[in-house]
């Protein structure tokens, strides 16, 4: 009323009861998700816009959001893909010189709810304690038992395959930030091919990759081993992506296909996936890692690195074969944060080297995959893949 | 990797008198980490000069050097405790100057004493401009174009290439000391003269000027195994151009994206690694261009600073703390997080809430200089404050700040609101651009145009002018509910807005209370609620859900000083920070309130709970109604608290110790003089007027001079001595045009009076007189810029007894319970009263240091209801040693001020010197205030008529000492007539060579200058004004010329030697028993 703003009122109500009043910036109407929270002060618009958040409602820790709008650089992917946005004090004026539109403005326009309004920290605080729970946000009614009956009704993200709602539905190439087809012509000059397996992968994976000089080719991922080997690449990566990595053996069984057949690094979802394609196992987090400020350790170097991190899953270190290198660690909970194969030229990491948003801390792992794959010619050529690859452990099937 | 083991022993500097730029954020920082290198079991050697601190606290280290920070008492030091290591980057500049100088002498290597946190090439390569520039270079990052100067030709050849404005900036300074804006030639050589004599190493940097540009700061922590990590983003409201010490500032950055943050960051840790710091904490500035993006380094302070004091403040991350362990070794990720306990300081914090810091300045005691803010600091002070949005956080800040706004908005002259009266004061920042910023939205200036004016980022003048909306709707609008709710959340106080709705504090309090609305408390943790919180530190926000966890415990609320000001300062921090100790040691739990981010009491470690809050009523009455405490100390923490006794008292609130009545009879003049009568006491006589000629009357009755003051003003605001009744007229008119209705206060002047300070504490049957403190220039020079000597030097065993017998009977008159401050004067054998102030004073940390005793601790549980007795202390205690208190003053930083000293107190700190004779204690007193004690070459001498007869014997001494004697005409006069061998020299009005000139070229050691009263001649003033520029040591009062005389006679006679305070105190027990 004093900010003459026109009060449209919003609800979130969590799994375990506790509603929240608020009012929306952008968007109606009633989204289903799990709730998760944020911690990151800066970089809202590479979080709405990260297809790792698929199906969940996000809320940013940081209370004002929106401070510096939307620009057309820091783009994660084509649109947003998490549920909702709950911020405490949405800013619709920005300032910034590279900003051309609002944060409500975008969300609106991807038809993304955004609520403002609400205790954020008592909400973190509830998720903390409880976990990350499933949730509601409706501009329609705050009704508990009306939109507990459909919180229940939800299935969550535990067993559901999301990547394939994310990932890309046919095979591009990315050049000069752009997704161009298969057909344009390839990039001048010698470079080195990564093949992308897009489980809903970060443009700033890719604008990595290019900025190293590499041909950049993005696969569905419901590509098969064999598809990708055809492409002939020089290394694989496994991208980022949403929801539950135990539900995807599909995945699973394409990365067990070419391990080994060309250096591979896996990030985040993609770590998840290649830990399992190992044998591994992986487990849900009580809430998970979301935000730029998580510190690792680097078991090589002793050195810890500030990492910029969004999962909701781990892989279970005592899970993994003995040929599994465990590389970082996790400096908070100590959870595993990498692990690398050295015969099969495969590492992963649970973090996002890719940052955006966060700290560049840790982007020389693009470097490190670059100089495997430089270490070890094409797989086309001589196929290396010789190595066994590991058994799953006590026989279990994943 | 584990601490170190082969180092034991660690010397530590501190940052000596608080000075602007260097306050008591040294303190906190040094107490952090003299705390935590003897948690690790190091022997820890301390020099602080400054005895206001409680770092300089007896217990906080193993041995403590109450010296100058030189490096000739360094290498005392050093010669006498053998450290083996050297800790220089948490005592400020100081600490870091001092540091290199001992190395770069050899006597670091002499010794054997290793520098660690720092080492000489980093901070060289930090400090010294020309090499940072190259080391920038280096790494790829941008700096302003810049060239650099050693002498004015170079200056003015650099100044063609790069034209104006031009900035000035010397190496190894800091707070801007010696910087400048210049737009113009002539503008050119005044700044860069006094830039090179800044500068330690006599070199300045030219640079290109990038005004206007957005400005931040990034605080970095790095450790040995070159793991680094930011502590925290500052953004500063106000562009380049105004220092960040002077800028409105907020945390976190508010408007770079996550790309700009971190090439930002990036940039930060490369800075940290080419330079080299090993270990600990930095602050790196960088400017932005507001439509570009471009990224330019400004400059890195390779130390803890004033921004990470504000920034432990902000995240909870204890950057000294840690900085001290990772000076002997450890890494980040072997230390603890206090605040979560399960996760290690290797980590960024992560902050869910928004603070801004708002400088306090005191303008208007220097009326010579004009209010405006440049490169150069000159605040004295500056409050924090938290929300959970920027605008209910600057709300808080403003009210912060008390200087009598609660709001953004009114205070400002009618005539002043129209577009071409604001226009200019939004162009050139000041203290208040602000507040005319707001009052710009309200008359109706476009934001765009504001952002045009002021280069304030559009964000948060759209912020302020969402406030300014908010403000004209709730006058527009009946009261509701609804409306209050909102505007609490936007952080409209109630006081504001009582103001805004006609309606009385206590009614909108009533009101709210009513109806439940009223604030919660969220913990400040470093991690935005991801892991759980263990240290109470609370910010209170309009919110759901409230954090705070109220115990069963008996507790009480201690009140701090909020920001600090001239007369109001770390002293009072002291207090409070005892008062916490006090509790805690009694078993109470200790709530500590406050919104000064450089202080002790503001450290989570410090009390029980910590509320970081402004110290309004409203504030506190809040606090108050969540946590049921047994009581508040509101003496402690100087004129703030007091100012809320009543309305407290108002409230149901239990006042510990003496009474809010009782503080009342003793401000109140006319309840006050009944008690001096009743008491059969001496009052210099008074009046009080309202008109020209009553005042004419009442003078001509007491008899000239006079002591003139507004009855409506504190701290000897506007108060002057009058002669005559021509210069009375005068000031009545001038007084009177201001504040007509208010009554003027008309006192006897006693000339030539010895004054003196009194401390006392009384636990409501017995008082103790802890000090008597003479003070070394006359009474007319206010008690807190008056050096002053413990015990008393000149008094007889009766004018003691009388004293003391006065300042009881005074103390159970009124009812003291816990401390108490008498300052009198002594004329003719006369004791005269002067003032009584129930409460701690300014000078208790210095008396405590000085007996060895924790006056207001012991205040502090005789207000809970122990007597003196118990405590053991019943009896005067009367040190063999002599200490000597001496203040320092911030006229380097007000160009054209002049260093005269009267009523109104100027000076920001304090030093102390202590040794076994006065000579000494002052010699030193006078060193550790940076004032040089020549012990042979040329005084120059200038005495006012009255003064010539009376400055005869000091020049007398002088030449028996062998000095050369110079003076102006008429006193060489004097001189010459009385024997003396005396050079005459011109005053700057007689042409030239003239004694400024003299000063210029370094032939004169000494000034001793004269005058009486404020009517000083211009001539005078130049010459003062050239001592202060050239740092020449100058006396401005006869007695101090004396006391400054048999200092240098000390000084010569013999070797001074450095004594920790432990001994001394250990002396002073023996000699007692
Ligand atoms: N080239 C420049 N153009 C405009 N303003 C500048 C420039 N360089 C410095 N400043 C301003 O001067 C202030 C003080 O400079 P700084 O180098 O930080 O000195 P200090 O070491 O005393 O803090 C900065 O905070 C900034 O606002
Ligand atoms: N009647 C007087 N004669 C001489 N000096 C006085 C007299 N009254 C006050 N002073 C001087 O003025 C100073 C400030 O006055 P005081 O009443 O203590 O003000 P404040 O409240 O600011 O401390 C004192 O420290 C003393 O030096
Ligand atoms: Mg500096
Ligand atoms: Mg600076």
């Amino acid at each position: 009323m004093l900010l003459k703003k026109k009060r449209r009122p919003a609800w979130l109500l969590l799994e375990d009861g506790t509603l929240y009043e608020g009012s929306a910036f952008a968007g109606d109407g009633e989204v289903l998700g799990e709730v998760v929270f944020n911690t990151g002060m800066t970089g809202y618009q590479e979080v709405i816009t990260d297809p790792s958040y698929k199906d969940q409602i996000v809320v940013m820790t940081y209370p004002l959001v929106g401070n510096y709008g939307i620009n057309q650089e820091d783009m994660e992917s084509a649109g947003i893909h998490l549920e909702g946005l709950v911020v405490r004090e949405y800013q619709d004026f920005y300032s910034n010189w590279r900003a051309d539109r609002s944060l409500g403005a975008f969300l609106e326009e991807q038809g993304k709810l955004g609520v403002e309004g609400i205790d954020t920290r008592a909400l973190t605080r509830r998720i903390r304690l409880q976990g990350a729970m499933r949730g509601i946000i409706s501009t329609r009614t705050g009704d508990r038992e009306e939109l507990l009956a459909r919180v229940n009704a939800w299935p969550g993200l535990v067993g559901r395959d999301l990547v394939r709602l994310v990932t890309c539905r046919e095979s591009y190439r990315w050049e000069d930030g752009k997704v161009l087809s298969l057909n344009s012509p390839p990039p001048k000059g010698e470079r080195l091919r990564v093949v992308v397996l897009d489980c809903g992968v970060k443009y700033n994976i890719l604008r990595h990759l290019e900025g190293l000089g590499h041909e950049v080719i993005v696969v569905p991922a419901a590509c098969d081993a064999g598809e990708i080997i055809a492409m002939a690449p020089d290394g694989i990566l496994l991208s980022n992506g949403p929801g539950d990595p135990a539900a995807l053996p599909y995945l699973v069984e394409t990365v067990r296909g070419v391990l080994g057949k060309a250096p591979i690094f896996g990030i985040c979802l993609g770590h998840q996936i290649l830990g399992q394609a190992l044998g591994g196992r992986t487990e849900k987090l009580k809430f998970g890692h979301h935000g730029i400020n998580q510190p690792v350790k680097n078991r090589a170097t002793g050195r810890v690195e500030i990492t910029s991190q969004n999962h909701g899953f781990t892989v279970l270190p005592e899970s993994l074969p003995g040929e599994v290198t465990p590389t970082y660690d996790n400096l908070n909970d100590a959870t595993s944060e990498g692990i690398m194969v050295k015969g099969l030229r495969a590492f992963s990491v649970q973090y996002h080297p890719e940052a955006a948003p966060g700290p560049n801390d840790v982007a020389y792992l693009f470097e490190t995959f670059q100089q495997a794959m430089k270490a070890s010619g094409t797989c086309s050529g001589s196929p290396k893949g010789s190595e066994r690859v590991p058994g799953t452990k006590e026989g279990r099937a994943i | 990797m584990p601490k170190r083991e082969d180092i034991k022993k660690i010397l530590i500097i501190g940052s000596g008198p608080i000075i602007i730029g260097q306050a008591c954020e040294f303190d906190y920082s040094g107490t952090q980490a003299c705390k935590s290198l003897r948690e690790e079991g190091y022997e820890v050697v301390l020099i602080n000069s400054n005895p206001a601190t409680i770092m300089t606290d007896p217990e906080m280290a193993d041995r403590t050097y109450v010296e100058p920070i030189n490096p000739e008492a360094l290498e005392k030091i050093i010669a006498r405790e053998r450290p083996d290591a050297l800790l220089p980057t948490l005592g400020g500049q100081t600490g870091l100057n001092n540091a290199v100088a001992l190395a770069e002498s050899g006597v670091l290597a002499r010794y054997g004493v290793e520098m660690i946190g720092a080492n000489l090439e980093a901070i060289h390569k930090a400090e010294d401009r020309g090499k940072f520039r190259q080391a920038m270079e280096r790494i790829g990052l941008n700096v302003p174009r810049s060239g650099f100067a050693r002498n004015m030709e170079e200056v003015f050849t650099i100044s063609a290439e790069i034209g104006f404005p031009i900035i000035i900036r010397p190496s190894f300074t800091m707070g801007g000391r010696g910087s400048g804006v210049a737009y113009n030639r002539e503008e050119l050589a005044l700044i860069a003269k006094e830039g090179l004599d800044a500068s330690m190493i006599h070199e300045i940097m030219l640079e290109e000027s990038i005004l206007g540009w957005k400005e931040y700061e990034l605080e970095v922590m790095r450790d040995r195994a070159d793991n680094v990590v930011i502590i925290c983003s500052i953004e500063n409201m106000d562009p380049m151009g105004v220092h960040t010490g002077e800028s409105i500032t907020v945390a976190p950055a508010q408007t770079l994206t996550d790309r700009e943050y971190q090439q930002m960051r990036d940039a930060a840790i490369a800075v940290m690694r080419e330079i080299g710091v090993e270990t600990g904490g930095s602050n790196v500035q960088f400017a932005v261009h507001p439509r570009t993006g471009e990224l330019y380094v400004i400059e890195m302070n390779p130390r803890v600073s004033r921004s990470s004091a504000l920034a432990s403040k902000a995240t909870g991350f204890p950057i000294a703390k840690i900085a001290a362990k990772l000076a002997v070794g450890y890494t980040l990720d072997e230390i603890p997080n206090d605040i979560t306990r399960e996760t290690y300081a290797s980590f960024e914090p992560a902050i869910d809430y928004c603070v801004v810091k708002i400088p306090r300045w005191t303008f208007e005691k220097f009326p010579e200089t004009e209010d405006y803010l440049t490169t150069s600091m000159k605040s004295v002070g500056e409050t924090l404050a938290f929300g959970r949005t920027f605008k209910e956080a600057l709300q808080k800040a403003v009210r912060s700040l008390e200087i009598g706004r609660y709001g953004l908005t009114g205070g400002i002259e009618p005539r002043e609101l129209t577009r071409e009266a604001i226009i200019p004061k939004l162009k050139r920042a000041n203290s208040q651009r602000l507040f005319y910023l707001a009052a710009a939205l309200q008359i109706g200036l476009s934001r765009e145009e504001i952002h045009q004016h002021t280069g304030i980022d559009p964000w948060f003048i759209h912020q302020i002018d969402q406030l300014i909306q908010a403000e004209a709707v709730l006058r527009r609008e009946p009261p509701s509910l609804e409306a209050l709710r909102e505007a609490k959340t936007l952080g409209f106080s109630d006081r504001f807005l009582a103001g805004l709705w006609q309606m009385s504090e206590g009614e909108i309090r009533a009101w709210r209370y009513r109806e439940n609305l009223l604030p919660v408390y969220k913990l400040v943790d470093t991690c935005a609620a991801e892991f759980a919180a263990y240290t109470p530190y609370y910010y209170s926000t309009y919110e759901q859900e409230d954090e705070a966890r109220p115990s069963a415990r008996q507790k009480v609320v201690i009140l701090g000083g909020g920001p600090n000001r001239i007369g109001q300062g770390i002293e009072f921090d002291y207090c409070c920070v005892h008062a916490s100790f006090a509790l805690r040691e009694e078993g109470i739990e200790s709530i500590m309130v406050n919104s000064n981010p450089e202080t002790v009491s503001t450290d989570y470690d410090t009390s029980d709970k910590l509320f970081f809050e402004p110290v309004t009523l409203e504030d506190v009455l809040h606090i108050i109604h969540r946590e049921k405490p047994l009581g508040v100390i509101v003496q402690f923490g100087g004129q703030t608290p007091l100012n809320l006794a009543q309305g407290l008292e108002a409230a149901g609130v239990p006042i510990l110790g003496t009474s809010p009545d009782a503080i009342d009879r003793a401000e109140d003049r006319k309840r006050f003089q009944a008690i001096v009568r009743r008491l059969g006491l001496n009052q210099p006589d008074n009046d009080t007027v309202t008109g020209v000629d009553e005042a004419l009357k009442v003078a001509a009755r007491i008899g000239y001079p006079v002591l003139v003051r507004p009855s409506y003003v504190l701290g000897g605001r506007a108060m002057e001595i009058v002669y005559e009744a021509k210069s009375l007229v005068l000031y009545m008119e001038r007084i009177l045009a201001t504040a007509p209705e208010h009554p003027i206060l008309i006192d006897k002047f006693l000339e030539d009076a010895i004054e003196v300070d009194v401390d006392a504490i009384s636990d409501g049957a017995m008082t103790v007189v802890a000090g008597i403190m003479e003070h070394i220039e006359e009474a007319g020079i206010h008690s807190g810029d008056s050096a002053c000597v413990l015990p008393p030097i000149s008094f007889s065993a009766l004018v003691i007894d009388e004293i003391t017998r006065q300042t009881k009977l005074l103390a159970a008159e009124l009812g003291v319970v816990g401390l108490m401050n008498i300052q009198y004067a002594i004329k003719d054998g006369t004791i005269y009263l002067l003032e009584v102030n129930p409460r701690a004073s300014r000078t208790v940390p210095f008396v405590s240091k000085a007996i060895g005793v924790p006056l207001a601790k012991l205040a502090t549980k005789v207000m809970l209801g122990k007597s003196l007795t118990e405590l053991g202390f019943t009896e005067t205690i009367r040190p063999a040693h002599c200490s000597v208190k001496e203040a320092v003053f911030p006229f380097n930083r007000f160009p054209g001020a002049d260093v005269l000293l009267g009523p109104e107190m100027k000076s920001t700190g304090e030093v102390m010197g202590i040794d076994h004779s006065f000579g000494l204690a002052f010699a030193k007193s006078q060193l550790a205030a940076g004032f040089p004690l020549p012990v042979a070459g040329k005084v120059f001498l200038s005495a006012h008529d009255a003064h010539k007869e009376k400055i005869l014997p000091v020049a007398r001494r002088f030449q028996e000492m062998g000095f050369r004697l110079a003076a102006t005409r008429g006193t060489a006069a004097l001189l010459i007539s009385h024997g003396l061998e005396v050079e005459v020299i011109r005053k700057v009005s007689e042409g030239r060579p003239n004694v400024v000139d003299c000063i210029k070229n370094g032939e004169i050691h000494l000034v001793i200058n004269t005058s009486l009263g404020r009517r000083s001649s211009q001539d005078a003033y130049e010459i003062r004004r050239g001592a202060l520029t050239y740092n020449v040591s100058y006396c401005t009062t006869l007695a101090g010329a004396k006391a400054t005389c048999e200092a240098i006679s000390a000084l010569r006679g013999e070797e001074w030697g450095v004594t920790p305070l432990q001994e001394y105190h250990r002396r002073t027990m023996i000699n007692e028993q």
